[in-house]
């Protein structure tokens, strides 16, 4: 065994590690107090990220080269054989290090917010089903990342979709101002379906894939790529589209963006976890992971840089009218996979990547730093209420997430505050922070081959700076808009360290693959140019990510982003936001800004055409279809009817008719002839003598004239 | 042997016997009348087998006609008990008088 002293074989635990946390915490969880569950389910994930560490240091120490560690026999039918295997090479091992890293954090936040949490919305035994789902989740995105195949990809795809809905809707009963209401179970829905749209785009890329490959293992897969395209050129082209629709269910492109949003309705660790660091990024890591298809189809990368740039571009712009303090990170989360996908749609594989890592760090931190500040809020609110004012009784629902309620936040809670800021500043790509690097090396990638992309990607850019800062003069500058701002309280430390850790990776992630020096892009080029030895043409579509530093696109993209703080504080920093005041934006862009903040009407475009088409279609269906026609004319008219008329027919005519008259007929039959032969027996027993003699004169008579 | 009576007149004196004795079985309903006249059958059929047995030249028959008349004997054993037992309940031996298995 050439692996001896090293770690491969470890690698089951990361799925295993979180699922025996979860199975602690469900059988043993009632009886256990609020600490123990959040420590057990902490300490699972947090195991889990010490196994990929492990794994980390056994692909460095051995050649970075990909391992496979077979598990398990899982399906095997004729010649389709596919076993669940773990892929340990350098793009899994990275993912599994954000996902555990960046959710051991969330965990470890999560036991602090949940407390409140579930102290606010009155439901206290919610606190154990809450980790549940959270190592649930871990395990889920661990089997999609650590796959060997596109269908233990699935498995795992379809894994942290589900525990996506479980937690989108952990609040089901209620909306997220805890009023009686179904509106999260509806955001969950929502989240659920338009991920099945993308599920089935991409079944359908594995099927076809099936179908031309016959397997749906990574290496065969590619090592047949390049011959399956030479004779079949279409064919990669419809698996990498039918992808691009998984793409966009998942990773919350356009045009089925509109789940990601809603999904702000789940707890707020839930949002940092699953919408922003992890899950949603599956679709970029399934496009890095598939490099070897898109590369061989220019047209399909074109189309999916496209997408993303697209995205990014009309995200942002939708963020900047939003006044939820989530719902804008939540269109920035839109936006920023929207900078991904259009990366690794280029071919920037390691730009995509890297972005894809920053991003994970930076914005949970922002999410997480918003949670801070929502239970801070609703501490103010609490604050208020047991202190009895007057004026509480008659006041609306108060929400804390609502940005308009804030204000003058950095004075009650500056941890919180410095820690939104270098959220905010990575974000925005403000140098040195990790944004800065990964959104440039992006920015740079487009403008050498896709202008397009470019343009767009930069004037997401702009706006991404632009909102960031409009979201941080509202929030913590002014003066506070409610008197619950006014009162609100800094968070306990369980819920601020995790955050400074992640404040740390946000400062420090752009480290990772600094220009010219590109420790990440060599550590990926393990996994992704392995195969690209094939052909120099591949060669060529990757080579874009190897740029350096290019003074002018860093310089213009530092440039706007600076001008677009600049913007925001001419807007929203100087002339602080009044009570009841209308946007200075909404005064300047007028319908413009209307659109914005009302997300250009698509959640109204999408319920006139498809969802209240759906509504109707199904309400055709059963009341014309299902009751009219097949209940009351099918089945009550026709079936029923005719069953009677057929028991009655059956009853009459079959039954008494023939069935009894046969044995009636038998009966009277039998009567009748016995009636008949006992006249023979007229008990003279000289009579008897003579049938004996006529018997015996007639047989002989037959034996001699026959 | 010469000058024998032939063979046709035992089996016509045989036939004859045969047809007084099944006369006598239905037409008389004195019951011992009756078995006599089941005696008379039987013993025109005894006439028959040694008749034809000494035409034929062979024993078959007469050792039948022995079987017969152990037979013949046994029944009357069996008969003239039962005729006893009927009278003894009917104080009369008329046949047609024992008629209760009529259907």
């Amino acid at each position: 065994m050439e692996n001896s002293g090293l770690f491969f074989n470890l690698v089951p635990l990361i799925v295993f590690l979180p699922t025996v946390g979860l199975l602690i915490n469900i059988i043993f969880g009632g009886r256990m107090s609020e600490k123990a569950i959040g420590t057990v389910a902490s300490a699972a994930s947090g195991l889990a990220f010490i196994v990929s560490l492990l794994l980390g240091y056994s692909l460095l120490a051995s050649g970075s080269e990909a391992h496979v560690v077979p598990f398990a026999e899982w399906i095997k039918i004729g010649n389709l054989d596919i076993p669940w295997n773990f892929r340990v090479d350098t793009l899994s091992v990275t993912m599994m290090l954000v996902v555990s890293g960046v959710g051991t954090l969330i965990h470890i936040y999560a036991i602090g917010y949940m407390h409140e949490d579930v102290r606010f919305k009155d439901d206290v035994k919610r606190y154990g089903r809450f980790f549940v789902f959270l190592n649930l989740f871990i395990a889920m995105m661990m089997i999609l990342v650590s796959g060997d195949s596109y269908l233990m990809l699935f498995v795992g795809w379809e894994g942290v979709g589900l525990c996506s809905f479980l937690l989108i809707g952990f609040w089901f009963e209620m909306d997220t101002l805890a009023r009686p209401s179904w509106a999260n179970s509806n955001a969950a829905k929502k989240a659920f379906i338009a991920n099945r749209v993308g599920d089935f785009g991409f079944l359908l890329a594995a099927f076809t894939m099936f179908w031309y490959f016959g397997s749906l293992q990574f290496s065969e897969v590619f090592l047949k790529a390049e011959e399956v395209a030479a004779s079949q050129p279409g064919v990669i082209m419809v698996i990498t589209l039918f992808m691009l629709i998984g793409v966009t269910g998942k990773s919350a492109q356009i045009p089925l963006y509109v789940w990601l949003p809603d999904a702000m309705a789940g707890p707020t660790p839930v949002s940092a976890l699953i919408h922003a660091a992890t899950m949603v990024t599956a679709g970029v890591y399934l496009v890095t992971r598939s490099w070897a298809l898109f590369s061989l189809v220019p047209d399909a990368q074109y189309v999916v840089a496209l997408v993303g740039a697209i995205t990014a571009l009309f995200a942002a712009t939708i963020a900047v009218g939003q006044y939820d303090i989530k719902k804008v990170l939540a269109y920035s989360t839109i936006s920023q996979l929207g900078f991904m996908v259009a990366a690794v749609g280029m071919g920037a594989y390691v730009a995509g990547m890297f972005h894809l890592i920053a991003h994970a760090f930076f914005k949970a931190l922002l999410f997480l730093s918003a949670g801070s500040i929502i239970l801070g809020m609703e501490r103010g609110h609490h604050h208020l209420a047991n202190h009895g004012h007057a004026d509480e009784h008659h006041e609306e629902v108060f929400d804390p997430g609502d940005m308009r309620n804030m204000g003058g936040l950095r004075k009650q809670m500056p941890v919180t505050f410095w820690l939104y800021m270098i959220g905010s500043l990575a974000l925005a790509g403000i140098f040195p922070f990790a944004g800065f690097w990964s959104k440039d090396e992006i920015l740079l990638d487009a403008a050498k081959n896709y202008s397009v992309v470019y343009v767009l990607l930069t004037i997401a850019a702009f706006l991404t700076a632009f909102y960031m800062g409009r979201q941080i003069w509202m929030v913590f500058f002014g003066k506070s808009r409610h008197a619950a701002a006014e009162h609100a309280q800094e968070s306990p430390k369980v819920i601020t360290v995790p955050l400074m850790v992640l404040a740390g990776a946000s400062i420090l992630g752009g480290a990772l693959n600094l220009p010219y020096l590109h420790s990440l892009g060599q550590w990926l080029e393990h996994t992704i140019e392995l195969a690209a030895e094939h052909g120099e043409e591949i060669r060529g579509y990757l080579s874009i990510s190897w740029g350096g530093l290019n003074p002018v696109v860093a310089l213009v993209s530092t440039l706007l982003a600076l001008l677009a703080i600049g913007l925001s504080w001419l807007l929203y920093g100087r002339k602080p936001l009044q009570v009841g005041q209308i946007d200075p934006l909404k005064k300047m862009l007028g319908p413009l800004y209307t659109a914005f903040e009302k997300k250009y009407w698509v959640d109204e475009i999408y319920g006139a055409l498809i969802i209240n088409r759906y509504v109707d279609l199904a309400r055709f269906l059963a009341e014309k279809v299902d009751w009219n026609f097949w209940h009351d004319w099918l089945h009550d008219s026709v079936i029923a009817r005719f069953f009677r008329w057929f028991t009655k027919f059956l009853a009459n005519p079959i039954d008494l008719g023939i069935i009894d008259a046969i044995s009636n007929g038998l009966a009277t039959l039998t009567k009748r002839s016995s009636t008949a032969l006992r006249q023979l027996q007229n008990g003279f027993v000289r009579s008897y003598a003579l049938s004996v003699l006529l018997g015996a004169v007639l047989i002989l008579g037959y034996l001699l004239f026959k | 042997m010469e000058g024998t009576i032939p063979l046709s007149y035992y089996i016509a004196v045989s036939a004859i016997l045969f047809t007084m004795g099944a006369l006598g079985v239905l037409i008389r309903r004195n019951a011992l009348i009756v078995f006599m006249s089941i005696e008379l059958m039987l013993n025109a059929a005894n006439l028959a087998f040694v008749a034809f047995a000494r035409s034929y030249g062979v024993l078959t028959g007469q050792i039948f006609v022995f079987f017969v008349i152990t037979v013949a004997a046994a029944e009357v054993a069996v008969g003239l008990a039962l005729i006893v037992a009927i009278f003894r309940s009917k104080h009369s031996i008329d046949v047609d008088q024992m008629s209760s298995l009529k259907g």
